[in-house]
């Protein structure tokens, strides 16, 4: 076994740091330990779900498992960049999970929601932790999450990645 | 003569037949189960004032008459997917349950994978392949946008599809050495799709016909022998020529160890031709499903059921 990353092709996740055996990379112990920690999920929220490195730092999460290493283009679902000084969410993954977060949850109101997604930054009333947030806002008598944004010096950045950036058309 | 006036002698009722194909398709969205639920799309649509009424063989099809898709909290939320209202079809018909191991042969850009990875409630295993690079980045790109996990994507021929990095022949617990039902929504001249594109007879020709009937079987045979002894293999396409519909099944009824079987339609449409400018073709091709654009108000398709063999 290499103690680099191969970034061709994907390794499932190491259980805890004592597995591990390629440098820098995440355990699924500290993945998961993560979004309970920053969202406040439920523990066992990913009870089931395997979880994977493929290029550098990329974790992505899979409903089921297959031998590792594996050399396809996709296994699951983009989660999570590490290797860099703070973790980053995917767009995607909040989406999906970030409805059961019970912190670092932002909700906007409905014009801040609509230029949030369209890529603009804001500057929103938020008393809470600076770094990655969920951001969400009502919509059929719930809140759902809309995607991430990086709280810093009083400002929200939109890091929804271009390609789900949408101007909405205006209520008739 | 247009390739649609080559089918005529096949149709039940050519002038509404001709009349259908003339009229553009209405916009029609599948609800992401993954993701929400129909009660929760609908209410999410009124509140921004969008037109929306279900198809009447499907709660979670939503027909929006005065909108496109795409520019609305829904699409945005990947609660709703943008999809022909006749392509729900094959992976109702496919049917797979949670906890399945599913390929679907040809699956970007994804609408019906998706479809696929809602119905196995996200669970299981989902193979999606396509042999063009380009394409698989609009399948990862709408199947991350709708929320699914369970899917596997790979880079393949399907003619030859290898089971190989998905660790065949290892005895790893994870390993995977064949699948309980497969997807064969195949390349096809995609003379239904008229309707929705108006240059698709620009390029049709025989010759393309005869061409992609050859690679059709050869996708086709591979599912059937990916796919264990009684499990499912449903076989598509968007178009009306029987060299690329019943000739196909003729063909891996002949090669395969498999069989057509019935299937409940909840879409208007007539039985598989059994024979076709002096071919004849096995009887059980009765089974499949040919749809016209009038039948439904739809695109035209072809859908057949297989069963596979010991």
């Amino acid at each position: 076994m290499s103690d680099a990353n191969d970034g061709q092709r994907f390794d499932r996740l190491p259980a805890t740091a004592d597995e591990r055996e390629v440098a820098g990379r995440a355990t699924r112990h500290e993945v998961i330990e993560w979004w309970v920690d920053r969202f406040g999920l439920p523990e066992d929220t990913f009870d089931g779900y395997t979880f994977w490195e493929k290029g550098a730092g990329k974790i992505w999460i899979f409903a089921d498992d297959v031998p590792s290493p594996t050399d396809v283009e996709g296994l699951g679902m983009t989660f999570l960049r590490t290797r860099q000084e703070h973790w980053k969410p995917t767009t995607n993954a909040v989406q999906r999970f970030g409805r059961a977060a019970a912190r670092n949850v932002i909700v906007l109101d409905p014009d801040e929601a609509t230029r949030f997604l369209a890529g603009e930054d804001l500057e929103p009333a938020w008393d809470g932790d600076w770094g990655y947030l969920i951001v969400a806002h009502e919509i059929a008598g719930g809140v759902e999450p809309i995607g991430v944004g990086l709280y810093v010096h009083d400002e929200l950045r939109s890091v929804i990645p271009k390609g789900r950036r949408a101007s909405l058309s205006p209520p008739e | 003569m247009t390739p649609l006036e080559r089918y005529e002698s096949l149709v039940d009722d050519v002038e509404a037949f001709r009349a259908a194909c003339d009229r553009p398709l209405p916009s029609v969205v599948r609800v992401n189960t993954i993701k929400a639920t129909v009660e929760r799309v609908r209410e999410a649509l009124d509140e921004e004032g969008i037109a929306h009424e279900p198809a009447d063989w499907h709660p979670g099809v939503l027909r929006l008459p005065e909108d496109s898709p795409g520019r609305n909290w829904p699409h945005a939320h990947g609660w709703i997917h943008g999809q022909e209202e006749v392509s729900n079809l094959p992976a109702q018909i496919l049917d797979p349950q949670p906890g399945d191991r599913v390929w679907d042969a040809c699956a970007a850009p994804g609408s019906k994978t998706t479809q696929l990875a809602a119905l196995m409630d996200d669970s299981g295993l989902l193979v999606g392949n396509d042999n063009n690079l380009g394409r698989l980045s609009a399948l990862r790109h709408n199947a991350e946008r709708l929320g699914v996990t369970n899917l596997v994507v790979t880079n393949q021929d399907a003619r030859n599809f290898s089971l190989k990095p998905l660790g065949e022949g290892s005895d790893d617990p994870a390993t995977v050495d064949a699948f309980d039902a497969a997807l064969v929504d195949a390349p096809c001249s995609c003379e239904g799709t008229i309707r929705k594109n108006p240059d698709a007879f620009d390029t049709w020709s025989l010759d393309h016909v005869h061409s992609v009937a050859g690679v059709q079987k050869g996708i086709l045979r591979r599912a059937i022998q990916a796919t264990c002894p009684g499990g499912t293999v449903v076989y598509s396409t968007c178009t009306f020529a029987p060299e690329e519909n019943e000739a196909v099944l003729n063909h891996v009824l002949q090669e395969e160890a498999c069989r057509l079987v019935d299937f409940d339609a909840p879409l208007d449409g007539i039985p598989g031709v059994t024979e076709w400018e002096g071919e004849e073709y096995d009887p059980s091709v009765e089974k499949a499903l040919r749809i016209y654009p009038h039948h439904n108000d739809t695109g035209g398709f072809f859908c057949a059921k297989l069963e596979v063999g010991e």
